[in-house]
C-alpha cells in the first residue's frame, strides 16, 4: 500500500516551496518549517499554530490532519493525570534480519521520541480512570509488529487487572511486512487478549483513525464494544488501490470511509476529533459500573 | 527451477512414449531417456524458498477435498453463515475421524477452472469466515474437536467483502477461536497468506506440510510493499522466513510434516497416511487436556509469539 502520508507531505512540500518562491523575497533556510501548511482537505493555507491549536483540524472545510500519539494523549486526558504505561523491551526486534529496518527503527525513534508506533498511559478524562493505548502513523504507518503487539496486549492485561475500561486509538496501515509472520501473530494475540477481557466484563472504545487498515483493522480495531470512528477516516481490511486492481473498477466515492463504515454498520458513530473527549467521557459515565464484574 | 524441470520431465516422457522400440536402436535410445529421466526425476527437489512457493501452488497439489476423503469418514458438509450467503471458498462439517466426531474446516481452491471459480480460489470472503465461526460455535457446543486445514492466497480484497465486513469477520474469528475449549489442530497444507489464513489459524497445535508457506502476505505482495517492485517475489520468498523450517524455529508452529523429495502431489498417499498419525497422536495428547486447560494452552501459545522468553 502506498504511504497516502508520503504523498501528503510531498504535495505540501511543493505548495510551500511554491509560496516560498513568491511570497518571501529572501528564501527562508531549507530546515526551517514554512509557518504555513495547505489543507489536505480544501488547499487553504492554514497557519500551523492556528492548526495546532484545532487538534490538526482544519477549521474551514473540517478535513481531519494525522496528530501524534503524545499531543492525542495531551488533549485526552486530564492535566497530570497520565502516566505512561512502558513498554520498552521484552518484544522479539527484527526477526527477519531484514535489509535496513533496524537502521529505520533507530531513526524513527530518534525523530519521533517514540519506541514504536503506539503510545500507552493510564489517566483520568473528565475526572474518569481509563487506560488508553494511541497509535502513531509517524513510525513506520502505525503498522503492527512485535512491538506494537506486545504493547497492546500489555496494556489490555493492565486495564484487565485493574479492572478500568480501555480505550484504543487506532492508526495503521497494517501488519509491519518487515517482522514477517511474527507481525501476522499479533492480531492473534492482540484478538486473544480483548476477548479475556471482554470476558471479564471489561469495557473497549475502539477509535477508528486514518486510516485503520490491514492486519490492525482485522484484529483488535473491530472488537470494540463501542466503535467510534472520525470523519473522513480510511477503515478498510484490503486498501483501495489493490481492490480496483483487483476488481478492475474504480469505487464509489467515500468507499471505506467512516461514514460509510457507519452507514453499513461497523462503527456506533462517527465522532469529530473536538467533541472526542465529551464523547468518551459520556460513555465512561455510561459504563460507570464496566469492567466492575468480575 | 521447479518448473523447467517439470517440463522437461514432460518432454521426455512424452518422447518416451513416441519411441519406437521394435528396433535394437530404439531400445537403446529408450534405456538411456529412462535413466535421464530418472536423474531429472532425482533433481525435482525444492532448493529453495522460492521452490517450496512453487509446490506449496502446485495446481496438483492435493487440497482440502483430497484431505477430507482421505483421512475422515461420514463427512457431512454444512454450507452458508445464516445471515448472507454460501461461500464456496471455504468447506466445512463434521465427519468422523477414527471414530471420533470432529468438525472438519478449511479453504478449498478447486481442482479445475470451474471449481475455482465457484470457490474464487480459496480467497473468502466475510460469509466464509463467518460460516466457519458457526461451525466452530457448533462445535464448541458439542464438546467436538476442530481440526482445520490452511490453504489460501488470502482473504478476498474485494468491494462487497469489504462492505460486509472483511476486517470484522476476521477479528472476531481470531477472537473466538483463541477462547475455545475444545481441542483444536490447524494443519498449513499449501499455502497461508495473510489474516486470511490466520482466522483459521488459532488453534493448540499449529502442523505445516514440509513445503507448505505461511507468510504475512503473498510474496508478490511482500516485494510491491516494501521494494515497489511485484517482480522480485522470488527475492521476497527468501527473506521473509515463510517455510515450515523458518516458522518452527521462530516458534511459531509446533512441527513439520514431511514430504515427498518431490512435492506432496508426486505421492499424495504418503503425505495422507503421515498426516493421519500425526493428527492420531496430537489429538489424542490434546483430548487429555481439560477444557480450561485447551483455552490457557493456546492463549499462552500465541500470548508468547513475538515476546521475548524471559518477558512471556
Amino acid at each position: 500500500m502506498q504511504n497516502p502520508f508520503g504523498q501528503r507531505r510531498a504535495r505540501l512540500l511543493g505548495l510551500s516551496q511554491l509560496r516560498g518562491k513568491t511570497a518571501a523575497p529572501a528564501p527562508a533556510p531549507a530546515d526551517e518549517p514554512s509557518p504555513f501548511v495547505a489543507c489536505a482537505g480544501c488547499g487553504e493555507a492554514l497557519s500551523r499554530s492556528q492548526l495546532k491549536a484545532n487538534l490538526g483540524v482544519c477549521p474551514l472545510c473540517g478535513h481531519h490532519h494525522p496528530i501524534s500519539a503524545p499531543v492525542r494523549l495531551a488533549a485526552l486526558l486530564d492535566e497530570n493525570t497520565a502516566r505512561p504505561l512502558l513498554c520498552k523491551s521484552g518484544f522479539m526486534i527484527d526477526p527477519l534480519k531484514f535489509s535496513g529496518y533496524a537502521e529505520k527503527l533507530a531513526g524513527l525513534r530518534r525523530k519521533t521520541g517514540l519506541s514504536d508506533a503506539v503510545l500507552a498511559a493510564a489517566g483520568k478524562i473528565d475526572g474518569q480512570s481509563a487506560v488508553v493505548a494511541v497509535m502513531d502513523s509517524r513510525f513506520l504507518m502505525g503498522s503492527m509488529g512485535a512491538a506494537v503487539g506486545e504493547t497492546i496486549t500489555r496494556t489490555v492485561e493492565y486495564a484487565h487487572r485493574h479492572k478500568l475500561p480501555l480505550i484504543i486509538f487506532c492508526a495503521s496501515g497494517g501488519a509491519r511486512m518487515q517482522e514477517g509472520a511474527v507481525s501476522l501473530m499479533q492480531m492473534a494475540k492482540t484478538s486473544a487478549a480483548l476477548a479475556r477481557f471482554s470476558e471479564d466484563g471489561g469495557l473497549y472504545i475502539a477509535v477508528l483513525t486514518h486510516p485503520t487498515t490491514g492486519g490492525v483493522s482485522a484484529s483488535f480495531a473491530m472488537l470494540g464494544d463501542i466503535t467510534l470512528a472520525e470523519p473522513g477516516a480510511l477503515v478498510a481490511f484490503a486498501g483501495p488501490r489493490v481492490i480496483e486492481q483487483t476488481i478492475g473498477e474504480k469505487l464509489p466515492e467515500g468507499f471505506q470511509r467512516a461514514e460509510y463504515l457507519e452507514s453499513h454498520g461497523f462503527v456506533d458513530q462517527v465522532v469529530p476529533r473536538g467533541e472526542m473527549k465529551a464523547v468518551l467521557a459520556r460513555l465512561l459515565r455510561l459504563h460507570a459500573k464496566g469492567g466492575k464484574r468480575a | 527451477m521447479m518448473k523447467e524441470l517439470e517440463q522437461r520431465i514432460a518432454a521426455l516422457e512424452k518422447q518416451i512414449e513416441e519411441l519406437d522400440v521394435s528396433t535394437e536402436v530404439g531400445r537403446l535410445q529408450e534405456s538411456q531417456m529412462r535413466r535421464d529421466l530418472a536423474e531429472l526425476r532425482e533433481a525435482y527437489v525444492p532448493r529453495s524458498a522460492a521452490d517450496r512457493v512453487y509446490l506449496a501452488r502446485h495446481p496438483a497439489r492435493p487440497g482440502i477435498t483430497d484431505y477430507i476423503d482421505a483421512l475422515f469418514t461420514d463427512f457431512f458438509e454444512q454450507k452458508g453463515d445464516r445471515l448472507c450467503r454460501e461461500d464456496g471458498s471455504i468447506l466445512g462439517g463434521v465427519a468422523l475421524f477414527h471414530g471420533i466426531p470432529v468438525t472438519v474446516i478449511g479453504h478449498r481452491k478447486g481442482k479445475s477452472l470451474t471449481e475455482n471459480l465457484a470457490c474464487n480460489f480459496g480467497m473468502p470472503g466475510p460469509e466464509g469466515y463467518r460460516k466457519a465461526l458457526r461451525l466452530m460455535k457448533q462445535a464448541e457446543k458439542f464438546g467436538r474437536p476442530i481440526i482445520t486445514f490452511i490453504d489460501t492466497p488470502g482473504a478476498y480484497p474485494g468491494k462487497e467483502a469489504e462492505e460486509r465486513g472483511q476486517a470484522a469477520a476476521i477479528a472476531e474469528n481470531l477472537a473466538y477461536m483463541s477462547g475455545l475449549t475444545v481441542p483444536v489442530i490447524a494443519v498449513v497444507t499449501s499455502e497461508g497468506n495473510s489474516g486470511g489464513a490466520l482466522a483459521l489459524g488459532v488453534a493448540n497445535t499449529v502442523l505445516m506440510l514440509e513445503n507448505a508457506i505461511y507468510a504475512v502476505l503473498s510474496p508478490e505482495g511482500f516485494a510491491s510493499i516494501l521494494w515497489k517492485d511485484s517482480s522480485r517475489a522470488a527475492e521476497a520468498c527468501e527473506v521473509m522466513k515463510l517455510t515450515a523450517r523458518d516458522l518452527l524455529e521462530l516458534g511459531l508452529i509446533d512441527g513439520i510434516l514431511p514430504e515427498p523429495p518431490g512435492g506432496a502431489h508426486t505421492a499424495p498417499a504418503a503425505v495422507f497416511e503421515a498426516l493421519d498419525k500425526e493428527l492420531q497422536s496430537r489429538l489424542h495428547a490434546l483430548r487429555k487436556m481439560r477444557p480450561a486447560a485447551l483455552a490457557a494452552q493456546r492463549y499462552q501459545k500465541f500470548r508468547a509469539m513475538g515476546a521475548q522468553k524471559e518477558d512471556a
